[in-house]
């Protein structure tokens, strides 16, 4: 017994999956074995009781099979579409975040299907390390980390004509609100300047809100008033106005495409939700847990991950979009449609850009789109329709190669013409023998 | 009629004419621009010339001899005096011009692309990646010519150097490529050579192609593709004229780009860059490709959809005494409707008797309608229709082999279809009932999959006409065959509306009945009375709702389950003051309310278990049966909803006044702070932004306190609120608005804004910001709208069916592409996902091989239900009975758990390998399940 106890136990999946072999002659999926342990494990049942409901689990999951030649393709295109003239049309705000805008609903659904590069709302899910999740400073610190801060974030900028310069003044609160230090607002303004052009000097005021001024370099100044033309073309005051259209856009900090990074509580962390999307950018930051986040764009998933990731995105995103209208459709559906778009090893659009383009058979090109293109082009490559899909053999008028179309099933009577059959000429060539 | 097997065809070769084929080809040389001559006789040698074909009756072929529907029509010919680039082809050509030497024609290295450019749609709009063009000039290593940059002047004009090339060179240089160099620029010299692409010559379609059509004044009037060639044809032959006298080379050429223009219009009337060629009163003709073209053109209207006959369309009424399986169609159709039914000697007398009755035979003499026949097909093929007259001669006709078309009988199975048809729930397979009056009938419950209603929807109906249809239709397609749907793997076929308050009311709180009612109650089902439930004080028999209700149910049913109405109370099964938990044991209704939850479509739980576990047939009998029982329900009940449900007592509208004047109040104050500039900003919203949040969440929180208030007085027994809370029809949000206020009206997710300059009516002043300003409407539907807030609220109404109409065509089109990507796949046999091509697509369905029709709301198996069924009763896990307080067994760990459930398993399998060594194996795939 003592020996016994010292083996190490048999998993009990394995155990599950040696009955359901036994029952079906083929293991249970891996999701319905989990569930069925998990089960099992909440039950505390009697070890007949157990195997019997292991036993009717393995039944009814045979049951519940797919049949073969089911046009699983068509279904799932109906199950996806049919539910569309239900859905709002509206961008919605994002549930839970209601400063959020996000596309969703059919339109959002399109831009899935139509794999477009940038969705029209992007938007991340920034996870944090786990030993930070419960600590909203430190969430917030990194939220401003990954927020873009531009100069007229943190300063005013106004340009003074007649003193030939542009001032930024710093705003204490705004510094402090965004975690920006006046060293940081320097460099920033030296680096973004066009330094041909520019140089900035130290203005009025002190300490960390002491302002700056931006001059036209004295060689520029000096150049353009040598030459008559150019005094008239490049006044210095223009130049002083790029200069302050330049400091507006200079971006102290943050990742590029985040416009903004907002905090919220979720059960027992702090999660930064953000408007624009880069995740190359934002899992490179300290402290964010680049496994759990994430982000709405599918092609950037599809970068940084690859296309098995991106599969996955278009997955949660589909089913996350047709959820929150409260549609129920199947997840296989959706598998389906996201292993189509992702099956060539990168994403294709469903369309006649991507998928329904590159069908190999003329005809159900022509059919779909862009019809007299397609037909002059078989002819002069000298294209063969093998008419095996279903659109071609529908134009031709012949079954199809789905469902009932896919199997023949050929009846000849005994009673007419006597047929010699191959297998009854073996039982002739016995008899003789 | 043809036995066995039918030709397949295996492939389609697409491949170009080439002129010596069309030559060929060619029945007659056209070389006169007129049609007809005066006495209305096709001129010989004209574009309607008898060796052409003929379209119209007593004229014979020229070429084939056969008459009108005999003779396919024969190709013509027009020789044209100078080559002509096709249109189609310009891109292609210049991309071959471009990689080939000017001068000897062989490839040239570095070629732009050697690979054909794919299909894109620049003709139809979308912008065209360019072909890079060679940047310096080159040199051909064959024969040492210098290259010139060429460039095509859309649509069919050729420059190099700026020097135009004519077609007739550009056909030289491409008769210069040799074949092996046609390869290598992914050509298939085999099937057409590019010189090809120049037309020398023009193929004449027959007149079958492009009828003309008589109108009733006797005129004539030729297709568009008739004109276009008339067209060809004048100008070919003055250009033909010009060229041979030698005429000045200006005026050639104008003649030689006008021809050009005259072709390209005839293949491409939509070629950007020329004007399209344009009929006398102003309508772009419709040429060759606009013929293909499109929703209504040949590929998609013709080819991928057709019409068809044995096909009916009426108006759709309810009957709720037809089964679900059932239609009902009226006599004018069904005799308008026929089945093919093969005559043998078995059948023959029966036949005869058919054929006798005629096309409109009697009633009989139970007044029952008789079928009759409208055609009868002799053995020889021919088509003979059944008339009264000659009905008794058409009956000696009948002789084994051949065919009578008998018209529609109660028990024949047509497809039932609503369009849209977006999903295959759209068009199933329904059993006729004839029926008197002149719409199609069919049970309510049967109206979610084809999302039909009855205020004047049509629907169409297909007459089966093999029997490999109607078998397929039988075991495939049947109503009950659909029951659940492969959306979301529940039923969408249920119970609705008027079933779902009856259900309600006949189970809540499980009301009685007398004999009288119960016998009412059970008038149209086929069950004997069940014994009484008891005794009123009386001493009579009474019966109650619940033991009626399960007299529906397979006695084998047990469920467990909260009602629509269950409002999150924590009373126990059984014992639930609010009748909210039903409990079904062996078919008995134990406890609790049946409604939506119970037995409407999408959620009933009741129907997914019984369509589940007894299966379809008796999952139909169900549904035949509680529509059945519901309408008496309702009927006995009775039901009325009125404007007065909504009443509310007097003070309770001063308080719902007072709610609302109070929120109206704190609108102003935050406009008052946002005016100061007090109001606190939110962290990533600007200031008005801030404010419109918070003005919103305000005014929502007043409607919900109104209705909140007014929903104190609506209780169960109000009309209104039974619809509501059994999941009838309506929401309590609509009874809130009844009774309470209707609440922020938005255009845009926002609060309304637009109209006048910075306000919404000149009702209001300038950059009001307050509640009624901006859309709020206070009042409710039962008080009244005020004239601004019926204003704000048609803004509202409107951009909702703005958005409806927007949405369906998007949706639409969404779900084309996605059909148009997704048709070819199917499950193989070895339970991948496959194209047609055979690449696989997924290697098992759905990670998991589960057929979401049958799987458990997306689950393979229902793991509450195997254990239920195993053990004959719900058994609660761990984490409910953890819930449900100390009662239960102490909490185990998990891991004490996991090894307690492997013991178990370990015991088990021991016994279970004697046994299975034992006995022989019975495969469960096999047994009858």
């Amino acid at each position: 017994m003592a020996e016994e106890k010292k083996a190490p136990p048999r998993d009990l999946i394995t155990r599950i999956q040696e009955i359901a072999i036994r029952e079906n002659g083929l293991p249970l999926p891996p999701s319905l074995a989990e569930g069925t342990k998990a089960k099992l494990q909440s039950l505390r049942l009697s070890p007949a009781d157990a195997t019997r409901v292991v036993k009717e689990v393995a039944r009814r999951f045979r049951r519940a099979e797919v049949d073969a030649h089911e046009s699983v393709g068509i279904v799932a295109a109906q199950s996806i579409g049919e539910p569309g003239t239900q859905m709002t049309l509206r961008t919605f705000h994002y549930a839970g975040v209601a400063e959020m805008n996000v596309t969703l609903g059919l339109p959002r659904l399109i831009e899935l299907v139509d794999a477009r590069r940038v969705p029209s709302t992007p938007m991340m899910t920034v996870h944090v390390e786990k030993k930070l999740k419960g600590d909203r400073d430190m969430v917030q610190k990194i939220a401003l980390q990954i927020e873009v801060t531009t100069v007229p974030d943190v300063a005013s900028i106004s340009a003074i004509v007649e003193d030939l310069k542009v001032v930024v003044s710093p705003q204490a609160a705004l510094l402090e609100a965004r975690g920006v230090k006046r060293a940081e607002l320097e460099a920033a303004l030296i680096e973004g300047l066009d330094a041909r052009l520019f140089e900035v000097k130290p203005g009025s005021g002190s300490g960390e809100t002491r302002s700056f001024e931006i001059h036209l370099k004295e060689s520029v100044a000096g150049a353009a008033k040598s030459r008559k033309e150019e005094l008239v073309e490049d006044m210095p005051f223009k130049k002083l106005l790029i200069a302050s259209e330049q400091a507006k856009g200079i971006q102290i900090k943050g990742v590029t495409g985040i416009r903004r990074a907002l905090i919220r509580r979720e059960k027992d962390e702090y999660v930064i939700y953000t408007e624009g999307s880069n995740l190359e950018g934002v899992i490179e930051i300290a402290g964010v847990d680049g496994i759990r986040t994430t982000t709405n764009s599918v092609f950037e998933i599809y970068r940084v991950y690859g296309v098995e990731a991106a599969r996955a995105a278009l997955i949660f995103e589909a089913n996350r979009t047709l959820a929150e209208q409260g549609l129920g459709v199947d997840i296989r559906h959706l598998m389906l449609v996201a292993d189509v778009m992702t099956n060539e090893g990168d994403i294709r659009a469903i369309g006649r850009h991507g998928i329904s383009g590159k069908k190999t058979s003329v005809l159900a090109r022509a059919a779909f789109e862009i019809t007299a293109a397609h037909l002059l082009r078989a002819a002069i490559t000298g294209e063969v329709d093998e008419l095996k899909g279903v659109a071609e053999n529908i134009i031709v008028g012949q079954p199809i190669t789905l469902g009932t179309g896919a199997v023949n099933l050929i009846y000849r009577p005994l009673s007419s013409t006597t047929v010699v059959t191959p297998a009854a000429k073996i039982e002739d060539a016995k008899e003789a023998a | 009629m043809a036995q066995g097997l039918s030709k397949r065809i295996k492939s389609l070769q697409f491949a170009f004419l080439s002129p010596d084929e069309i030559r060929r080809m060619s029945a007659v040389k056209i070389i006169t621009a007129d049609t007809y001559d005066d006495d209305g006789y096709p001129i010989e040698m004209g574009l309607m010339d008898l060796h052409l074909g003929v379209i119209e009756p007593n004229l014979r072929c020229r070429t084939c001899g056969g008459r009108v529907n005999e003779c396919p029509g024969h190709f013509g010919i027009i020789e044209l005096a100078m080559p002509v680039i096709h249109v189609g082809y310009a891109k292609e050509i210049k991309r071959l011009l471009q990689s080939t030497c000017r001068a000897c024609g062989r490839i040239l290295p570095g070629a732009p692309s050697t690979r054909a450019e794919p299909v894109n749609d620049s003709d139809e709009g979308g912008a065209a990646p360019r072909a890079r063009e060679p940047k310096e000039e080159r040199v051909c290593p064959h024969c040492h010519e210098v290259q010139h940059r060429i460039v095509l002047d859309k649509p069919t004009t050729f420059r190099e150097n700026s020097h135009k090339i004519t077609p007739k060179e550009v056909r030289a240089r491409l008769e210069r490529i040799p074949d092996e160099d046609v390869r290598a620029l992914d050509l298939n010299p085999k099937f057409g050579r590019p010189e090809w692409m120049v037309l020398t010559v023009l193929p004449v379609p027959p007149v079958q192609v492009r009828p003309s059509i008589t109108l009733e004044s006797g005129e004539r009037s030729e297709d568009d593709l008739t004109h276009k060639l008339v067209d060809v044809l004048r100008i070919n032959q003055r250009l033909r004229e010009n060229r041979d006298m030698g005429a000045p080379q200006l005026v050639v050429e104008d003649l030689w780009e006008l021809l050009q223009y005259h072709i390209t219009t005839y293949f491409d009337n939509q070629t950007s860059g020329i004007p399209p060629a344009r009929h006398r009163s102003g309508r772009p003709l419709k040429t060759l490709a606009q013929r293909l073209k499109g929703k209504d053109g040949r590929f998609r209207s013709n080819l991928s959809g057709k019409r068809v006959n044995f096909s009916a369309r009426t108006v759709i009424s309810p009957d709720p005494l037809l089964s679900i399986n059932e239609v009902g169609v009226p006599i004018e159709i069904a005799r308008g409707l026929t089945v093919p039914l093969e005559v043998t000697a078995h059948n023959q007398e029966v036949a005869k008797e058919l054929v006798r009755r005629g096309p409109s035979p009697s009633p009989d003499e139970a007044n029952r309608y008789r079928c009759g026949v409208n055609y009868l097909v002799r053995e020889d093929g021919q088509r003979i229709k059944v008339m009264e007259k000659n009905a008794e001669a058409c009956a000696e006709l009948v002789t084994p082999g051949s065919i009578v078309e008998r018209q529609l009988l109660d028990g024949d199975i047509v497809l039932f279809n609503r369009q849209p048809s977006l999903h295959r729930m759209s068009m199933m397979a329904h059993f006729v009932r004839i029926l008197p009056h002149k719409t199609f009938r069919f049970n309510l419950c049967d109206c979610p999959p084809y999302n039909a209603d009855f205020d004047g929807d049509e629907m169409n109906l297909h007459v089966l006409q093999s029997q490999e249809a109607r078998a397929e239709a039988k075991v495939l397609m049947k109503v009950e065959e659909h029951i659940l749907s492969p959306r979301y793997g529940g039923p969408i076929i249920g119970m609705l509306h008027d079933h779902i308050t009856a259900a309600f009311l006949l189970t809540y709180q499980n009301p009685t009945f007398t004999r009288p009612e119960v016998t009412y109650l059970l008038s149209k089902l086929n069950y004997p009375i069940p014994p009484p439930a008891g005794k009123d004080k009386d001493g009579e028999p009474i019966w109650n709702g619940k033991q009626l209700f399960s007299l529906t149910l397979p006695s084998d049913l047990t469920l467990e389950f909260r009602s629509n109405i269950w409002a999150r109370c924590d009373c126990q099964p059984l014992h639930c003051k609010h009748d909210a938990w039903v409990v079904i044991e062996n078919g008995v209704l134990k406890a609790g309310t049946i409604d939506k939850k119970a037995i409407a479509y999408e959620k009933g739980a009741v129907l997914d278990a019984i369509a589940r576990n007894d299966g379809m047939p008796r999952a139909r009998q169900f549904l035949d049966e509680m529509s059945r029982l519901a309408i008496t329900a309702i009927a006995l009940k009775g039901l009325s909803t009125g404007i007065d449900d909504e009443d509310v007592p007097e003070d309770a509208l001063k308080e719902i006044l007072g709610s609302l004047e109070s929120a109206r109040a704190k609108v102003n104050e935050l406009v008052e702070q946002y005016r100061k500039g007090e109001l606190e900003q939110m962290p990533g919203r600007s200031l008005e932004e801030t404010l419109e949040v918070m003005v919103r969440r305000e005014l929502g929180q007043a409607r919900d306190t109104a209705g909140e208030i007014a929903g104190r007085y609506l209780g169960l027994e109000n009309p209104a609120v039974i619809l509501a809370k059994s999941g009838a029809r309506g929401s309590m949000l609509n009874l809130t608005q009844m009774a309470g206020a209707v609440g922020q009206q938005s255009v845009r997710g926002e609060r309304l804004l637009r109209g006048y300059v910075k306000r919404t009516l000149p009702h209001f002043a300038r950059g009001d910001l307050g509640a009624d300003a901006r859309g709020f409407v206070s009042s409710s539907y039962k008080r009244g709208l005020s004239p601004t807030e019926y204003f704000f609220h048609s803004m509202g109404g409107r951009e909702s069916l703005v958005d409806t109409a927007v949405r369906t065509s998007r949706s639409g089109y969404m779900q084309r592409r996605l059909i148009n990507a997704l048709e070819d796949l199917k499950v193989a046999e070895d339970g991948t996902v496959r194209n047609t091509a055979g690449t696989v697509i997924e290697y098992k369905y759905g990670e998991d091989g589960i057929d979401p029709t049958r799987s458990y709301q997306g689950a393979p198996v229902s793991l509450d239900e195997v254990v239920a069924q195993v053990l004959g009763r719900r058994v609660r896990t761990s984490e409910e009975r953890r819930a449900d307080g100390p009662a239960g067994a102490p909490p185990v760990s998990e891991e004490e758990m996991d090894l307690q459930a492997e013991a178990q398993l370990e015991e088990e399998a021991e016994e279970e390998e004697a046994e299975e060594f034992g006995a022989p194996e019975e495969g469960p795939e096999f047994g009858g399940e």
